[in-house]
Protein backbone atom coordinates (compact mmCIF):
# COMPACT_ATOMS: atom_id res chain seq x y z
CA UNK A 1 0.00 0.00 0.00
CA UNK A 2 2.94 2.37 0.37
CA UNK A 3 6.08 3.18 -1.59
CA UNK A 4 6.69 5.00 -4.81
CA UNK A 5 3.17 5.88 -5.93
CA UNK A 6 2.41 7.64 -2.65
CA UNK A 7 5.62 9.66 -2.70
CA UNK A 8 5.11 10.56 -6.35
CA UNK A 9 1.58 11.70 -5.61
CA UNK A 10 2.92 13.71 -2.69
CA UNK A 11 5.40 15.46 -4.95
CA UNK A 12 2.63 16.33 -7.42
CA UNK A 13 0.47 17.63 -4.58
CA UNK A 14 3.36 19.79 -3.35
CA UNK A 15 3.59 21.30 -6.82
CA UNK A 16 -0.04 22.38 -6.52
CA UNK A 17 -1.85 19.49 -8.25
CA UNK A 18 -5.25 19.53 -6.56
CA UNK A 19 -6.26 16.11 -7.86
CA UNK A 20 -3.08 14.59 -6.43
CA UNK A 21 -3.80 16.15 -3.06
CA UNK A 22 -7.42 14.96 -3.18
CA UNK A 23 -6.22 11.42 -3.92
CA UNK A 24 -3.83 11.57 -0.98
CA UNK A 25 -6.65 12.76 1.25
CA UNK A 26 -8.84 9.85 0.11
CA UNK A 27 -6.00 7.46 0.81
CA UNK A 28 -5.48 9.03 4.26
CA UNK A 29 -9.18 8.91 5.01
CA UNK A 30 -9.90 5.40 3.82
CA UNK A 31 -6.69 3.54 4.57
CA UNK A 32 -4.68 5.85 6.79
CA UNK A 33 -1.32 7.44 6.12
CA UNK A 34 1.39 7.73 8.73
CA UNK A 35 3.84 10.56 9.15
CA UNK A 36 6.53 8.02 8.22
CA UNK A 37 4.75 7.28 4.89
CA UNK A 38 4.89 11.00 4.17
CA UNK A 39 8.37 11.60 5.52
CA UNK A 40 6.71 14.28 7.66
CA UNK A 41 7.04 15.29 11.30
CA UNK A 42 4.73 13.78 13.91
CA UNK A 43 1.47 15.77 14.12
CA UNK A 44 1.46 15.72 17.90
CA UNK A 45 5.14 16.41 18.45
CA UNK A 46 5.81 19.10 15.86
CA UNK A 47 7.71 22.28 16.34
CA UNK A 48 6.28 25.53 15.00
CA UNK A 49 8.10 25.38 11.68
CA UNK A 50 5.78 22.83 10.09
CA UNK A 51 2.58 24.85 9.91
CA UNK A 52 0.00 25.79 12.50
CA UNK A 53 -2.98 23.56 13.28
CA UNK A 54 -5.96 25.38 14.76
CA UNK A 55 -8.96 23.44 16.04
CA UNK A 56 -12.43 24.96 16.29
CA UNK A 57 -15.20 23.33 18.21
CA UNK A 58 -18.50 24.31 19.79
CA UNK A 59 -22.21 23.56 19.70
CA UNK A 60 -24.13 23.30 16.41
CA UNK A 61 -25.42 26.59 15.05
CA UNK A 62 -23.05 29.02 16.79
CA UNK A 63 -21.49 30.01 13.46
CA UNK A 64 -18.37 27.86 13.39
CA UNK A 65 -18.30 27.47 9.61
CA UNK A 66 -18.97 31.14 8.97
CA UNK A 67 -16.23 32.04 11.44
CA UNK A 68 -13.82 29.58 9.79
CA UNK A 69 -14.49 31.33 6.48
CA UNK A 70 -13.64 34.67 8.14
CA UNK A 71 -10.40 33.24 9.52
CA UNK A 72 -9.48 31.89 6.08
CA UNK A 73 -10.03 35.36 4.58
CA UNK A 74 -7.83 36.99 7.22
CA UNK A 75 -5.02 34.43 6.83
CA UNK A 76 -5.21 34.85 3.05
CA UNK A 77 -4.91 38.62 3.50
CA UNK A 78 -1.64 37.84 5.30
CA UNK A 79 -0.45 35.68 2.41
CA UNK A 80 -0.81 32.30 4.17
CA UNK A 81 -1.80 29.11 2.38
CA UNK A 82 -4.74 27.65 4.24
CA UNK A 83 -6.32 24.19 4.40
CA UNK A 84 -9.65 23.47 6.08
CA UNK A 85 -10.95 20.11 7.28
CA UNK A 86 -14.61 20.37 8.22
CA UNK A 87 -16.27 17.44 9.99
CA UNK A 88 -19.96 16.60 9.98
CA UNK A 89 -21.70 13.53 11.40
CA UNK A 90 -22.46 10.35 9.48
CA UNK A 91 -25.95 8.88 9.76
CA UNK A 92 -26.00 6.11 12.36
CA UNK A 93 -28.73 4.43 10.27
CA UNK A 94 -27.32 4.44 6.73
CA UNK A 95 -23.69 5.54 7.10
CA UNK A 96 -24.38 8.35 4.64
CA UNK A 97 -23.65 11.98 5.40
CA UNK A 98 -24.73 15.42 4.28
CA UNK A 99 -21.65 17.60 4.50
CA UNK A 100 -22.78 21.20 4.59
CA UNK A 101 -20.07 23.24 6.33
CA UNK A 102 -18.56 24.16 3.01
CA UNK A 103 -21.62 26.19 1.99
CA UNK A 104 -20.37 28.99 4.29
CA UNK A 105 -16.88 28.85 2.78
CA UNK A 106 -17.54 28.84 -0.96
CA UNK A 107 -16.20 32.39 -1.38
CA UNK A 108 -12.79 30.66 -1.20
CA UNK A 109 -13.65 27.89 -3.67
CA UNK A 110 -11.71 29.38 -6.56
CA UNK A 111 -8.70 30.54 -4.54
CA UNK A 112 -5.61 28.44 -5.32
CA UNK A 113 -4.21 29.20 -1.86
CA UNK A 114 -7.12 27.50 -0.08
CA UNK A 115 -7.97 23.79 0.08
CA UNK A 116 -11.23 22.75 1.74
CA UNK A 117 -12.18 19.15 2.44
CA UNK A 118 -15.42 17.98 4.05
CA UNK A 119 -15.13 14.86 6.18
CA UNK A 120 -17.80 12.55 7.59
CA UNK A 121 -17.28 11.28 11.14
CA UNK A 122 -18.18 7.70 10.07
CA UNK A 123 -19.44 6.74 13.48
CA UNK A 124 -16.44 8.00 15.37
CA UNK A 125 -17.27 9.87 18.57
CA UNK A 126 -15.10 12.73 19.77
CA UNK A 127 -15.80 15.35 17.11
CA UNK A 128 -13.42 14.18 14.37
CA UNK A 129 -12.96 10.86 12.54
CA UNK A 130 -10.70 7.85 13.01
CA UNK A 131 -8.26 9.02 10.35
CA UNK A 132 -8.37 12.76 11.11
CA UNK A 133 -4.76 12.75 12.21
CA UNK A 134 -3.64 11.13 8.94
CA UNK A 135 -5.50 13.80 6.99
CA UNK A 136 -3.92 16.60 9.03
CA UNK A 137 -0.45 15.06 8.58
CA UNK A 138 -1.05 14.97 4.82
CA UNK A 139 -2.00 18.65 4.68
CA UNK A 140 1.08 19.59 6.72
CA UNK A 141 3.23 17.48 4.42
CA UNK A 142 2.13 19.56 1.43
CA UNK A 143 3.23 22.69 3.23
CA UNK A 144 0.04 24.52 4.15
CA UNK A 145 0.88 27.34 6.55
CA UNK A 146 -2.35 27.00 8.48
CA UNK A 147 -4.65 23.98 8.87
CA UNK A 148 -8.08 24.77 10.34
CA UNK A 149 -10.03 21.86 11.83
CA UNK A 150 -13.75 22.37 12.36
CA UNK A 151 -15.25 19.59 14.49
CA UNK A 152 -18.68 18.07 14.33
CA UNK A 153 -21.08 20.34 16.24
CA UNK A 154 -19.96 19.44 19.73
CA UNK A 155 -21.84 18.73 22.91
CA UNK A 156 -19.78 18.57 26.06
CA UNK A 157 -17.36 15.70 25.49
CA UNK A 158 -15.96 16.23 21.99
CA UNK A 159 -12.48 17.11 23.18
CA UNK A 160 -10.37 15.10 20.73
CA UNK A 161 -9.48 18.12 18.58
CA UNK A 162 -7.23 19.48 21.32
CA UNK A 163 -4.90 16.48 20.93
CA UNK A 164 -4.14 17.28 17.27
CA UNK A 165 -4.29 21.09 17.29
CA UNK A 166 -1.64 23.59 18.34
CA UNK A 167 -4.42 25.89 19.51
CA UNK A 168 -8.05 25.08 20.23
CA UNK A 169 -10.79 27.66 19.90
CA UNK A 170 -14.15 26.98 21.53
CA UNK A 171 -16.81 28.93 19.65
CA UNK A 172 -19.98 29.86 21.52
CA UNK A 173 -22.92 32.16 20.90
CA UNK A 174 -25.15 34.12 23.27
CA UNK A 175 -27.94 32.22 24.93
CA UNK A 176 -25.98 29.02 25.57
CA UNK A 177 -26.69 28.75 29.29
CA UNK A 178 -25.89 30.19 32.66
CA UNK A 179 -22.88 29.98 34.99
CA UNK A 180 -23.49 26.33 35.88
CA UNK A 181 -23.12 25.32 32.22
CA UNK A 182 -19.86 27.22 32.21
CA UNK A 183 -18.57 25.38 35.28
CA UNK A 184 -19.16 21.91 33.86
CA UNK A 185 -16.24 19.81 32.72
CA UNK A 186 -15.58 18.91 29.09
CA UNK A 187 -15.35 20.95 25.94
CA UNK A 188 -14.92 24.28 27.77
CA UNK A 189 -11.80 22.94 29.49
CA UNK A 190 -9.83 22.35 26.30
CA UNK A 191 -10.00 25.95 25.06
CA UNK A 192 -6.94 28.09 24.50
CA UNK A 193 -9.33 30.82 23.43
CA UNK A 194 -13.06 31.43 23.65
CA UNK A 195 -14.83 33.08 20.77
CA UNK A 196 -18.29 34.43 21.49
CA UNK A 197 -19.74 34.75 18.01
CA UNK A 198 -22.94 36.55 16.99
CA UNK A 199 -21.80 39.47 19.12
CA UNK A 200 -24.56 41.60 17.60
CA UNK A 201 -27.14 39.53 19.47
CA UNK A 202 -28.66 40.07 22.86
CA UNK A 203 -26.94 38.37 25.77
CA UNK A 204 -23.37 38.70 24.56
CA UNK A 205 -22.22 40.76 27.55
CA UNK A 206 -23.67 38.27 30.03
CA UNK A 207 -21.98 35.41 28.24
CA UNK A 208 -18.59 37.13 28.14
CA UNK A 209 -18.89 38.04 31.83
CA UNK A 210 -19.71 34.47 32.84
CA UNK A 211 -16.90 33.03 30.73
CA UNK A 212 -14.42 35.46 32.28
CA UNK A 213 -15.69 34.58 35.75
CA UNK A 214 -15.14 30.89 34.98
CA UNK A 215 -11.65 31.57 33.62
CA UNK A 216 -10.81 33.50 36.80
CA UNK A 217 -11.50 30.39 38.87
CA UNK A 218 -8.98 28.36 36.88
CA UNK A 219 -5.21 28.33 36.61
CA UNK A 220 -4.84 29.32 32.94
CA UNK A 221 -5.58 32.76 31.53
CA UNK A 222 -7.84 32.02 28.57
CA UNK A 223 -8.78 35.05 26.44
CA UNK A 224 -12.39 35.71 25.47
CA UNK A 225 -12.90 37.44 22.11
CA UNK A 226 -16.21 38.53 20.58
CA UNK A 227 -16.84 38.21 16.85
CA UNK A 228 -19.63 38.77 14.36
CA UNK A 229 -18.55 36.35 11.64
CA UNK A 230 -21.54 37.06 9.39
CA UNK A 231 -20.26 40.66 9.17
CA UNK A 232 -16.64 39.49 9.01
CA UNK A 233 -15.73 41.16 12.28
CA UNK A 234 -13.20 39.80 14.74
CA UNK A 235 -10.91 37.43 12.81
CA UNK A 236 -7.81 39.64 13.17
CA UNK A 237 -8.40 39.99 16.92
CA UNK A 238 -8.76 36.21 17.24
CA UNK A 239 -5.51 35.56 15.37
CA UNK A 240 -3.73 38.11 17.57
CA UNK A 241 -5.11 36.44 20.71
CA UNK A 242 -3.97 32.99 19.53
CA UNK A 243 -0.38 34.17 19.72
CA UNK A 244 0.76 31.99 16.80
CA UNK A 245 1.82 34.83 14.50
CA UNK A 246 5.24 36.47 14.61
CA UNK B 1 -13.92 1.76 3.62
CA UNK B 2 -14.44 4.16 0.75
CA UNK B 3 -17.94 5.55 0.49
CA UNK B 4 -19.18 7.16 -2.70
CA UNK B 5 -18.73 10.93 -2.44
CA UNK B 6 -21.09 13.12 -4.44
CA UNK B 7 -20.89 16.89 -4.85
CA UNK B 8 -24.37 18.36 -5.33
CA UNK B 9 -24.30 21.89 -6.71
CA UNK B 10 -26.54 24.63 -7.99
CA UNK B 11 -24.84 26.50 -10.82
CA UNK B 12 -26.01 29.92 -11.91
CA UNK B 13 -28.40 32.45 -10.58
CA UNK B 14 -31.64 30.68 -9.74
CA UNK B 15 -32.49 30.59 -6.05
CA UNK B 16 -34.62 27.46 -5.92
CA UNK B 17 -32.67 24.81 -4.06
CA UNK B 18 -35.40 22.53 -2.80
CA UNK B 19 -34.73 19.94 -5.50
CA UNK B 20 -30.99 19.96 -4.82
CA UNK B 21 -31.56 19.56 -1.10
CA UNK B 22 -34.06 16.73 -1.54
CA UNK B 23 -31.67 14.84 -3.82
CA UNK B 24 -28.74 15.50 -1.46
CA UNK B 25 -30.77 14.14 1.42
CA UNK B 26 -31.88 11.11 -0.59
CA UNK B 27 -28.31 10.25 -1.55
CA UNK B 28 -27.30 10.61 2.09
CA UNK B 29 -30.07 8.16 3.01
CA UNK B 30 -28.72 5.86 0.30
CA UNK B 31 -25.45 5.72 2.27
CA UNK B 32 -23.40 8.20 0.27
CA UNK B 33 -21.33 11.13 1.52
CA UNK B 34 -22.82 14.21 -0.06
CA UNK B 35 -21.14 17.61 -0.16
CA UNK B 36 -23.67 20.35 -0.87
CA UNK B 37 -22.22 23.62 -2.18
CA UNK B 38 -25.23 25.87 -1.69
CA UNK B 39 -26.74 28.29 -4.17
CA UNK B 40 -25.40 30.42 -6.99
CA UNK B 41 -22.14 28.67 -7.78
CA UNK B 42 -20.01 29.34 -10.81
CA UNK B 43 -18.84 26.35 -12.88
CA UNK B 44 -15.31 27.21 -11.68
CA UNK B 45 -16.35 26.97 -8.03
CA UNK B 46 -18.17 23.70 -8.64
CA UNK B 47 -15.28 22.04 -10.44
CA UNK B 48 -12.75 23.23 -7.88
CA UNK B 49 -15.03 21.86 -5.14
CA UNK B 50 -15.35 18.52 -6.94
CA UNK B 51 -11.56 18.27 -7.27
CA UNK B 52 -10.85 19.22 -3.65
CA UNK B 53 -13.52 16.92 -2.29
CA UNK B 54 -12.42 13.99 -4.42
CA UNK B 55 -15.93 13.68 -5.86
CA UNK B 56 -16.90 10.35 -7.39
CA UNK B 57 -19.77 12.17 -9.12
CA UNK B 58 -21.17 15.68 -9.54
CA UNK B 59 -24.91 16.35 -9.46
CA UNK B 60 -26.14 19.66 -10.90
CA UNK B 61 -29.57 21.13 -10.28
CA UNK B 62 -30.75 23.83 -12.69
CA UNK B 63 -34.10 25.55 -12.96
CA UNK B 64 -32.89 28.76 -14.54
CA UNK B 65 -32.93 27.73 -18.20
CA UNK B 66 -29.19 28.29 -18.44
CA UNK B 67 -28.35 24.57 -18.47
CA UNK B 68 -27.00 24.59 -22.04
CA UNK B 69 -24.45 27.22 -20.96
CA UNK B 70 -23.51 26.04 -17.51
CA UNK B 71 -23.49 22.24 -17.77
CA UNK B 72 -21.15 22.06 -20.80
CA UNK B 73 -18.89 24.52 -19.02
CA UNK B 74 -18.66 22.22 -15.99
CA UNK B 75 -17.86 19.28 -18.31
CA UNK B 76 -15.19 21.31 -20.08
CA UNK B 77 -13.56 22.48 -16.84
CA UNK B 78 -13.50 18.92 -15.50
CA UNK B 79 -11.81 17.76 -18.70
CA UNK B 80 -9.31 20.63 -18.56
CA UNK B 81 -8.43 19.55 -15.03
CA UNK B 82 -7.80 15.95 -16.06
CA UNK B 83 -11.02 14.87 -14.36
CA UNK B 84 -13.21 13.93 -17.32
CA UNK B 85 -13.87 10.54 -15.74
CA UNK B 86 -15.90 12.12 -12.91
CA UNK B 87 -19.51 11.44 -13.92
CA UNK B 88 -21.91 14.39 -14.08
CA UNK B 89 -25.67 14.05 -13.69
CA UNK B 90 -28.29 16.80 -13.82
CA UNK B 91 -31.80 17.50 -12.80
CA UNK B 92 -34.26 20.34 -13.01
CA UNK B 93 -36.30 21.96 -15.73
CA UNK B 94 -34.57 20.60 -18.81
CA UNK B 95 -36.49 20.08 -22.08
CA UNK B 96 -36.13 16.58 -23.63
CA UNK B 97 -34.21 17.82 -26.69
CA UNK B 98 -31.72 19.60 -24.41
CA UNK B 99 -31.40 16.46 -22.30
CA UNK B 100 -30.44 14.48 -25.41
CA UNK B 101 -27.86 17.07 -26.34
CA UNK B 102 -26.40 17.15 -22.80
CA UNK B 103 -26.00 13.37 -22.83
CA UNK B 104 -24.25 13.63 -26.20
CA UNK B 105 -21.90 16.16 -24.63
CA UNK B 106 -21.01 13.74 -21.84
CA UNK B 107 -23.61 14.07 -19.08
CA UNK B 108 -24.23 10.60 -17.70
CA UNK B 109 -27.91 11.09 -16.93
CA UNK B 110 -30.51 13.88 -16.95
CA UNK B 111 -33.36 13.56 -14.47
CA UNK B 112 -36.63 15.39 -14.96
CA UNK B 113 -39.73 15.95 -12.86
CA UNK B 114 -41.03 12.60 -14.14
CA UNK B 115 -38.29 10.74 -12.27
CA UNK B 116 -39.05 9.80 -8.70
CA UNK B 117 -36.64 9.90 -5.79
CA UNK B 118 -36.48 6.07 -5.69
CA UNK B 119 -35.54 6.19 -9.41
CA UNK B 120 -32.64 8.50 -8.63
CA UNK B 121 -31.45 6.41 -5.68
CA UNK B 122 -31.68 3.17 -7.66
CA UNK B 123 -29.69 4.75 -10.49
CA UNK B 124 -27.07 6.10 -8.07
CA UNK B 125 -26.65 2.70 -6.41
CA UNK B 126 -26.33 0.92 -9.72
CA UNK B 127 -24.05 3.46 -11.36
CA UNK B 128 -21.85 5.43 -8.98
CA UNK B 129 -18.62 3.87 -7.70
CA UNK B 130 -15.62 5.19 -5.82
CA UNK B 131 -12.97 6.38 -8.28
CA UNK B 132 -9.34 5.40 -7.85
CA UNK B 133 -7.25 6.05 -4.77
CA UNK B 134 -3.49 6.13 -4.23
CA UNK B 135 -1.98 2.72 -3.54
Amino acid sequence: MTGTPLRETLESARRGDIRALARLMARAENHGITEADLGAPDVQGRTGAAGTVIGLTGPPGVGKSTFVSCLVAEYRRRGKRVAVLCFDPSSPLTGGALLGDRIRMQEHADDDGVFIRSVASRGHLGGLSVTARAMIATLLAVDFDVVLIETVGAGQSEVEVASVADRTIVVLAPGAGDGIQMAKAGVLEIADLYVVNKADQEGVHTMVRELRAMVALGTRDIPVVTTTAARREGAAEVIAALGTED
Amino acid sequence: MHRVRVVVAKPGLDGHDRGAKVVARALRDAGMEVVYTGLRQTPEQIVRTALEEGADAVGLSLLSGAHMELVPRVLRLLAENDAAEVPVFCGGVIPPEDAVRLVELGVLRVFTSRDTLPDIIEWAHATLRPLEVVE
